[in-house]
Formats: structure tokens, C-alpha cells, sequence
């Protein structure tokens, strides 16, 4: 049982699974960290982000670039509805209860899942790895596919171009400033409200795009939405809400432990995540990069 | 027909949900003017300029910038007219640092005001540029408050007690670059409690009580006026 070649494909199916987590947890936590909302539809904005790039994948048809251009139009199409449903829902929630917000994206989540069985049924979907990246080469006697690796040097440029994008770029400091500040930042000429709806859009891309990817490793079922808002939620609490890299840390730290904790309890593989967040709620309740609230 | 001033606050009632705090405020500020608003704590000298700025619109009454209403706007339609606000409570960007805080305020291309331009203003801010903005001093977040807003390149002024809470020869100071703004022709409005040290830089005065203008006047009126700082400065 701890035969290396085996820990080592164990450990790197967790490392891409987080790489996906990743890309979830970052929108959740920026839209918590500067909108101060906690959407609970961000998971559904996944779902329909693997349901758009498998309905574009039949719209198109076979060929080499479609998975691509299913991916991209998918997220850019989540985007765009994340775009309108802050425009016209969202914006009455800011300042509001917590109590609020938790109902209504709750009431999102219920209505977006549903509009998705109607369309799309609720029978498995499933799409094909891109035939450029459709074979596997072996690493250390594990078999790595090369979509795998794909997703693995995505996650982190994507965190790097993140990051750059919120430390280096004006607009990344109008967004921390916003999270700190919003009225302040208004009266200093910018428009906040602009400015959350393009944080909202670029959280939705990113989630849109999540679930777009994850189609060619995973079926699309109904149902994927709560699932993968509960583990973006879990990335969230332990890295530190708010906080960028507690975010890719929390979701490299899940990865691993649901993928080792499948030999220590191979029937409740999430408890060991649980496990996890609740020794990290009660030692550092602010998450391991987060900072304790004022 | 004369131009009309630059600012003018007609008649303004501003209410904090039920509590009602300005009642039919009305104050003017022309072109290149330091007017200065004296009063007691809570009579409504920051409510005032929060109601300016658009921050807590009027339930009645006129702001008119340059003639033209403009009660009711969003604050970053406001401050794009060219109307600054400097908090009494300051506000930095704690998170971030002494440069980026004024980055995130600049606007107006070609305008006179650059971060080179308000380091030499402040100098010390120069010193401080890569700091964190959270771990300054009083004195030291005061000037980056101006200076931030200073790289709006606002036209018009608006400072709420910057004096407040800073010790004696900070004070002093602040009151020397303030000063050199106003001669270098920018407009002001100042909220203050502190007397001696609104004097030395107002041409005109407005004294508030509980939400009405009580008191109007040129600096050397009030100045001569002793009964008015004691019927309402007093402590
Ligand atoms: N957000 C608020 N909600 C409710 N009441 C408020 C709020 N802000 C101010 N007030 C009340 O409005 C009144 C005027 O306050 P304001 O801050 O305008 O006074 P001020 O003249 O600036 O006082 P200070 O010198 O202490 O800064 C006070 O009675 C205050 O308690
Ligand atoms: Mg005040």
C-alpha cells in the first residue's frame, strides 16, 4: 500500500484536483473579500460553466479546436450572467444582514439548478479531452495524462497572473482599496460600483471557466454545484477568507488531504477535510493566511 | 450678471435616517476663498460636507457647484467635478502603502499636482512611500490624507478638522501648508473647532449650532466679535 509510484499519483491527483478548487475558491473568496457577499451561487456559476462548454461542444462539433472554444465561451458567458445578475440583483445586498445575503444567493442557487435540469436534463453529460491533449506520458511509473499536466501548470499561472493583476496593476489596487475602503474610494472619484461589477464578472469567469474545464475529468451532473461550493467553501475557511494565497494554499492543502485521507477512511474521505477545517476553525479561526477581523 | 461662486449650499436639510442633523444650512465659497466652518462637537460641520460630497444627500435643499445642482449625485461624480474631500477620520488605505494610496486617488492628467508634486508639499511622505499606510503616525496620515486628495487635482477644498487629535507644533505645521495651498490659489473649505488656528488661514467665517448658521461673516468680524465665541465656541 505505500508504494511510492502509488503515493506519488495519489498526491498528484490531489494537486490538480486543487488546481480546479482553486480556481473556484479565488472567485468566492475575492467577491467575499471586496463585495463582503458570501455567494453561494458561485458553485452554480460552475455548473453552468460545464454545461455551456457541453452544449457549445454539440453546437460545434468534433474537431481540434473545439474544446477550446467551448471553454472560453463558456466562461465568457458565465461572466456575462454573473455581470447582470450583480447589476440587477446583487447591488440591493451590499450592507445588508448576512442573513440576506445567504437567502438570496441561496434562492439563486435553487432557481439556477433548476432552469439547468430544464435545459439540460438530469441525466450524466460528459466531454472529451481535446485531441491534442488526449494522451498520457508516465512520470515515476504513474501514468500522467497530459490534460492533467495542462491543468497543472494552469492553476498556478493563473494564480501568478492573479496576483500580479492584484498587486502591480491600478485597477488591482482600486480593488483593494475597495475592500477596504469602498466610500472612501468613491470620493476620491472612482466608481465602486463599476468597479464591483467587474470584480463580480471576473469571479464568474473564473468559475464559468473552472467548470468548463473540469468537464473532460469529470461527468457533469446535476448536483456538482453544492458539491463543489461546499469544498470551495471548506478551501475558503482554511486558507483565510479574503486572503489570495490562503486561498491557493487551502485548496493545494484539500487536495491532499482528501486524496490521502481515501487510504486512512476509504468510505468518508471527506471527513478527513472536515476533520481538518474544524482543528483549523478552533486553532485560527481566521483561516491559516487570513487576518482576524477587527 | 457676476459669475456665480464657485460653491454654493442653499438651504440644506440633512437627516441620519430619522434624526434630523441640518436644518436649511446655507454657506457660499468663490474662487480662491478659504471659508472656514467653526463650531462645537456634533453641530453638523462634517454632515455639511458630507452632504457636499454626495456622501449624505439633502432630503431638501441646493448644492450648486459653479451654478449648476448637483445635490443627489454619486461622491465619484462629485469629486470628478473637481471637489476634494479630506475625512476628519482620515481614511487611509491601511493596507496599502503611502505610494499606492496616492496612486488609487490620481486623475486630472496634466494637472499640477503629482506625486512628485505633493512630496514636496510633504516631504516626509517621500520617506514613507513604500510603508504600509495603516502604520503612520497621526500627524503623518494626516498629510497623506490631503495628499491623496491633492492628487485629484480637486479645484475646490473640503477639510474636516484636520487639526484634530495632532499635537501643538504638528498642528502649527499643517497650518503653514495649508496656508501655502490657499496662496498658491487653491479654494478651501475648512471645518474646525480650533479658532486661533482657522483664523490664521480663513477669509470668511460661518459659525454652526445644532444645524443652522448662526454667525456669518469675514475673519476680522468675527474676530472682533467676542460675544459670538463665547454665546458658541465656548466649551
Ligand atoms: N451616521 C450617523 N448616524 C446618525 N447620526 C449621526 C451620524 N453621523 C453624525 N450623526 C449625528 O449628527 C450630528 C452632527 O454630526 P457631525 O458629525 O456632522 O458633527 P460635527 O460638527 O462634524 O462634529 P465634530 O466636531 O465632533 O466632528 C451629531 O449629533 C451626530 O451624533
Ligand atoms: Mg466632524
Amino acid at each position: 500500500m505505500l508504494d511510492p509510484s502509488f503515493l506519488f499519483a495519489q498526491s498528484l491527483s490531489g494537486l490538480t484536483a486543487a488546481m480546479f478548487l482553486f480556481l473556484i475558491a479565488s472567485g468566492l473568496s475575492l467577491v467575499f473579500g471586496v463585495l463582503r457577499v458570501l455567494n453561494f451561487a458561485h458553485g452554480t456559476f460552475y455548473m453552468l460553466g460545464a454545461y455551456s462548454a457541453y452544449q457549445i461542444v454539440l453546437w460545434i462539433g468534433p474537431g481540434p479546436g473545439t474544446f477550446w472554444v467551448a471553454a472560453l465561451g463558456a466562461a465568457l458567458g458565465i461572466a456575462v450572467l454573473g455581470g447582470l445578475i450583480e447589476r440587477l440583483l446583487f447591488r440591493h445586498l451590499y450592507g445588508k444582514e448576512e442573513l440576506y445575503h445567504l437567502l438570496f444567493t441561496y434562492a439563486l442557487v435553487l432557481i439556477l439548478s433548476d432552469a439547468a435540469k430544464i435545459l439540460w436534463g438530469t441525466q450524466q453529460k460528459s466531454v472529451s479531452r481535446p485531441p491534442g491533449l488526449a494522451g498520457a506520458f508516465t512520470l515515476f511509473g504513474v501514468t500522467v495524462p497530459y490534460y492533467n499536466l495542462f491543468i497543472l501548470l494552469l492553476g498556478p499561472a493563473i494564480a501568478l497572473g492573479f496576483w500580479f493583476m492584484l498587486q502591480r496593476t491600478r485597477v488591482g489596487r482600486f480593488i483593494r482599496a475597495a475592500a477596504l475602503d469602498r466610500e472612501t474610494l468613491g470620493t476620491l472619484g472612482v466608481n465602486v460600483s463599476g468597479l464591483y461589477t467587474g470584480v463580480f464578472v471576473l469571479a464568474s469567469f473564473l468559475g464559468g471557466l473552472g467548470g468548463a474545464l473540469v468537464t473532460p475529468v469529470r461527468t457533469i451532473v446535476p448536483g456538482m454545484d453544492t458539491e463543489i461550493i461546499v469544498e470551495a467553501f471548506v478551501v475558503v475557511v482554511i486558507g483565510g477568507l479574503g486572503s489570495f494565497w490562503g486561498t491557493f494554499l487551502g485548496a493545494l492543502i484539500y487536495g491532499q488531504v482528501l486524496s490521502f485521507g481515501i487510504l486512512l477512511f476509504p468510505r468518508f474521505s471527506i471527513f478527513s477535510v472536515f476533520a481538518l477545517m474544524a482543528a483549523v476553525l478552533i486553532l485560527r479561526p481566521w483561516g491559516l493566511l487570513g487576518r482576524p477581523l477587527k | 450678471m457676476t459669475a456665480p461662486p464657485l460653491l454654493a449650499v442653499e438651504e440644506i436639510y440633512t437627516s441620519y435616517g430619522l434624526s434630523q442633523v441640518l436644518f436649511g444650512v446655507s454657506l457660499e465659497v468663490a474662487a480662491g476663498e478659504c471659508v472656514c466652518l467653526l463650531g462645537r462637537n456634533g453641530v453638523g460641520k462634517t454632515t455639511t460636507m458630507r452632504t457636499i460630497m454626495g456622501l449624505t444627500p439633502p432630503g431638501r435643499g441646493r448644492v450648486r457647484w459653479k451654478g449648476q445642482d448637483i445635490a443627489g449625485r454619486p461622491p465619484h461624480r462629485i469629486a470628478r467635478l473637481g471637489i476634494g474631500f479630506v475625512p476628519e477620520d482620515r481614511r487611509i488605505f491601511a493596507e496599502l502603502t503611502v505610494g499606492e494610496n496616492l496612486d488609487v486617488a490620481r486623475r486630472g492628467a496634466g494637472g499640477r499636482w503629482t506625486e512628485d508634486r505633493v512630496f514636496e508639499l510633504f516631504p516626509k511622505l517621500r520617506e514613507l512611500r513604500d510603508r504600509q499606510g495603516g502604520v503612520l503616525s497621526g500627524g503623518e496620515q494626516q498629510m497623506l490624507t490631503i495628499a491623496r486628495t491633492l492628487m485629484g487635482n480637486p479645484e475646490l477644498l473640503l477639510l474636516d478638522e484636520p487639526s484634530e487629535g495632532l499635537a501643538p507644533l504638528v498642528v502649527h505645521h499643517l497650518g503653514e501648508q495649508i496656508g501655502r495651498l490657499k496662496r498658491e490659489g487653491l479654494t478651501i473649505l475648512l471645518a474646525e473647532q480650533n479658532v486661533d488656528f482657522s483664523l490664521a488661514l480663513a477669509d470668511r467665517v460661518y459659525v454652526v449650532e445644532k444645524g443652522r448658521i448662526r454667525f456669518q461673516g469675514t475673519a476680522r468680524a468675527f474676530r472682533e466679535d467676542e460675544s459670538i465665541r463665547q454665546q458658541y465656541l465656548a466649551l
